[in-house]
């Protein structure tokens, strides 16, 4: 496929979602149009209920827009039959979350493994097991945690989960990591270093990372960032400047603002 | 792989499922004691209904028998010659046995068989089941010193050491009785009163086939009380010095201290009472036994039948376990019975027996030797019936299968409902489990590698509850008379009753081909409930799964 690196590593366009409650439409996305950038830390950056969680399960595939298309690499994700979007989940993509969802039966080295399981029948697992081992241990050695591989999720600490969950999430060489408030269950100090983590893959792999967040501190932090609110981006700016641009800036920013809010 | 990894981890945490699956466990184990312990019923019950009917009988229902049975036996040959192993003829004839216990005729309606010793065992095991070691070996009509069932307590002296020792008993107290009559005599004389018409000393045995009414022996109130005393006392009154030759029929002088009347093995049960004592032990209460004398009662074979009534001697006892033999047989020796019936052609000298009865090869088809011997003798010209060993014990082999069969249906709806336990219990799971089920399809998991965890935990602990239900199971089998005493000494209650059931041990047997199917069968009801759950897990949305809480 075309990687040039001009080509946005992921993008969305013109997305539109709507939950239905009896027989109520709730629109949670009006038509969204995103374009990552390869290399890039990207925060989106909204209040809860301004869609970005879903927008976010959108780019994953875990759920479908009703209108709009996600591409990723050039390539339509969105519309691809089950087994792709499970392999695009599994080989193209990393995802973490606010929660962790470590399975709490395995210890931190089986979560590490758990992609790799996933994508290989019992045959093949075992026949890379070695192989596959070694770049689990390699993962967990880097976030910092090879010393607890043995630990169930039961006996680590948010932090630690969350070092779990990304060295998971890199399991399977991804180009991109989504991250669903990785710092959101986290004190400001262990956010802070799982943040770190973040930037160092960033810079260090050229991972590409979208990160999603409602504290605009944290989204500070980002290469580019993007605001929304009610369904809609609504800022894009970059942190290099010492001042955010507005994309659009309107008065009835502030006024739809105060409008989410107070619905949320 | 990660499905086996977390279905393995699934079953080590979640005691829950393990606790639904108990009930497949016992419902497992139950199944295979009950089914082992049927078959172990049925076998034996086969084994020793096999074992004293053999395979095939032609019976002839004339009351003279069907004459010359060699050449019977001849053009069976001919017909069916490739699948017989073995053939005996005998004679059955319907009887009346008499005891006399206490001073009282006590009779019994039996089967009387007159057997051929030689050839009798070839088709049944006749012998396996009498109570002496030798004659188990061999048959013999004459009577054995002792010697009989000696592993068996409680049974009572018997043989020709028995026979003597109350014969000296008997004339003692005859002596005696004599001795006090002759004094009353005296005494009446004395008195000048009229001497008593009584006379015992005068009584005299004429014959074996003897008279109805010599049997009215009153008793004087001395002779009860010893144990001896209470065995039969129909013993000759015959001074010592006449001793002599008496054979067969011919009276005269008969000495029962030396000598014997034909012999007789009596089915256990026809002279014997399973009784309880006051400590609840079953004790076997014989009226006779062997060493002692009988008397049988049985038509002659002429065309109008005479009540004949001859003397034997019971030589053994034959036990093989089935009620139904026990109490209604008793076996006597083919040429006398032949002899007593008159069923021997003065003229030509040609026996006629009642029935021939056939031993066939390893592997041959009883049916189609039936079948080919009713052509020959067709029902409509020969008053033969011509039947296997199944169809006459047809009934009853149909009611143990029958049995088994419910027990098995019965067994595996327990089995069914605990499924349905096991089903609840994975609507929990899959519920308690949602997150993770969320977590895997963001990974990139499958639907049906979701539902193939729970498909093989289901399977998983079908198998391990199963398995546990299939060890327990053979370890109850195994040690399931030791569990029976317990049960008895606990309840007080008798599990197994030998007075009912005529086996000492619970028969067991355990059949590799059940153990396998209701094994199966669990482990597929078990697998079957977890398919809903499983589809319920497969089916979760994962950004609905992601955010549950």
């Amino acid at each position: 496929m075309n990687h040039s690196s001009d080509t946005p590593i992921l993008q969305a366009r013109g997305i539109r979602k709507s939950y239905y409650k009896n027989q109520i439409e709730l629109p949670v996305l009006r038509g969204v149009d995103v374009a990552f950038a390869r290399g890039e830390l990207s925060a989106l950056v909204g209040r809860s209920g301004s869609g970005k969680s879903t927008l976010m399960h959108l780019l994953a595939t875990l759920d479908q827009p009703d209108q709009g298309e996600v591409w990723f690499n050039g390539e339509r994700v969105d519309n691809l039959h089950r087994r792709g979007r499970d392999r695009y989940r599994n080989h193209e993509i990393g995802i973490i979350f606010q929660f962790y969802h470590l399975l709490p039966e395995l210890t931190a080295l089986e979560n590490v493994l758990t992609p790799a399981m996933i994508s290989r029948s019992v045959l093949g697992y075992f026949r890379q097991r070695k192989s596959l081992t070694a770049r689990a241990e390699a993962m967990l050695d880097r976030v910092g945690l090879l010393d607890r591989k043995t630990h169930k999720p039961c006996e680590m600490s948010g932090g630690e989960m969350q070092r779990v969950a990304i060295a998971r999430s890199l399991m399977s060489e991804p180009q991109l990591l989504l991250a669903d408030e990785p710092t959101g269950n986290l004190d400001t100090e262990t956010g802070e270093s799982i943040l770190q983590l973040l930037r160092q893959l960033n810079t260090e792999d050229d991972l590409t990372i979208v990160m999603i967040t409602h504290d605009d501190a944290i989204a500070e932090r980002a290469d580019r960032c993007y605001r929304m609110q009610d369904g809609l981006l609504v800022d894009r700016f970059e942190n290099e400047l010492a001042n955010p641009t507005p994309v659009a800036s309107n008065p009835t920013t502030a006024s739809q603002q105060t409008r989410t809010s107070s619905a949320a | 792989m990660y499905r086996l990894l977390l279905c393995f981890r699934y079953l080590r945490t979640r005691y829950i499922a393990l606790a639904s699956i108990i009930s497949v466990t016992l419902g497992v184990a139950t199944l295979i004691v009950v089914n082992s312990v049927m078959a172990g019923f049925s076998a034996e019950m086969h084994e020793r209904l096999h074992g004293l009917a053999s395979d095939v009988l032609i019976e002839c229902h004339a009351s003279g028998g069907m004459p010359d049975p060699d050449a019977h036996l001849e053009e069976i040959r001919r017909i069916v010659g490739d699948d017989i192993e073995g053939a005996s003829v005998s004679v059955h004839v319907p009887s009346m046995l008499g005891i006399d216990f206490n001073g009282q005729l006590i009779t019994r309606h039996v089967n009387l068989v007159g057997i051929d010793a030689a050839t009798y065992d070839t088709v049944s095991q006749f012998g396996r089941y009498l109570i002496h070691p030798e004659n188990q070996k061999q048959v013999d009509f004459n009577l054995r010193e002792s010697g009989f069932a000696e592993n068996r307590e409680n049974f009572p002296a018997s043989g020709w050491h028995y026979r003597r020792a109350r014969v000296a008993y008997e004339r003692a107290l005859d002596e005696e009785r004599a001795r006090v009559e002759a004094m009353n005599r005296e005494v009446a004389r004395l008195s000048n009163t009229l001497p008593h018409g009584t006379n015992e000393a005068a009584k005299t045995d004429d014959g074996l086939i003897e008279d109805e009414s010599l049997h009215g022996e009153t008793l004087d109130s001395d002779a009860p009380e010893n144990l001896a005393a209470a065995g039969p006392s129909l013993g000759p009154l015959l001074p010592p010095e006449l001793n002599g030759g008496a054979t067969d029929g011919v009276a005269a002088t008969f000495d029962p201290a030396t000598e014997q009347y034909p012999g007789i093995i009596l089915g256990i049960s026809t002279c014997s009472n399973k009784l309880r004592d006051e400590a609840g032990n079953v004790r076997d209460h014989y009226y006779c036994r062997p060493g002692d004398d009988i008397r049988m009662m049985f038509p002659s074979a002429s065309e109008n039948p005479k009540v004949l009534n001859q003397k034997f001697t019971v030589v053994d006892l034959y036990e093989s376990g089935m009620s139904e033999y026990d109490s209604t047989f008793a076996f006597v020796r083919l040429d006398q019975l032949q002899e007593f019936r008159g069923m021997i052609d003065p003229i030509s000298g040609v026996k006629s027996v009642t029935t021939i009865q056939l031993k066939l090869i390893e592997g041959a088809d009883l049916n189609a030797v039936r079948d080919a011997l009713r052509k020959r003798f067709p029902p409509d010209q020969f008053a033969y019936s011509i039947q296997t060993w199944r169809d006459m014990q047809g009934p009853l082999l149909a009611a143990v299968r029958l049995e088994t069969t419910i027990l098995n249906i019965l067994l595996f709806l327990i089995i069914a409902v605990a499924g349905f336990g096991i089903l609840a219990t994975f609507f929990m799971i899959v519920v308690e489990k949602t997150r993770d089920i969320g977590t895997l399809k963001a990974l990139g998991a499958s639907g049906s590698g979701v539902m193939s965890i729970f498909l093989s935990y289901g399977l998983l602990l079908g198998i391990v509850g199963s398995g546990v239900g299939l060890l327990g199971g053979i370890l109850f089998v195994d040690n399931i008379n030791a569990i029976a005493g317990v049960i008895e000494r606990l309840t007080g209650q008798e599990v197994f009753d030998p007075t009912v059931y005529y086996f000492t041990e619970i028969p067991t047997i355990l059949n590799p081909f059940t153990l396998v199917w209701v094994m199966a069968g669990a482990v597929a009801i078990a697998t079957a409930a977890s398919v809903l759950p499983a589809m319920r897990a497969a089916r979760m949305h994962p950004v609905t799964a992601l955010r549950f809480e």
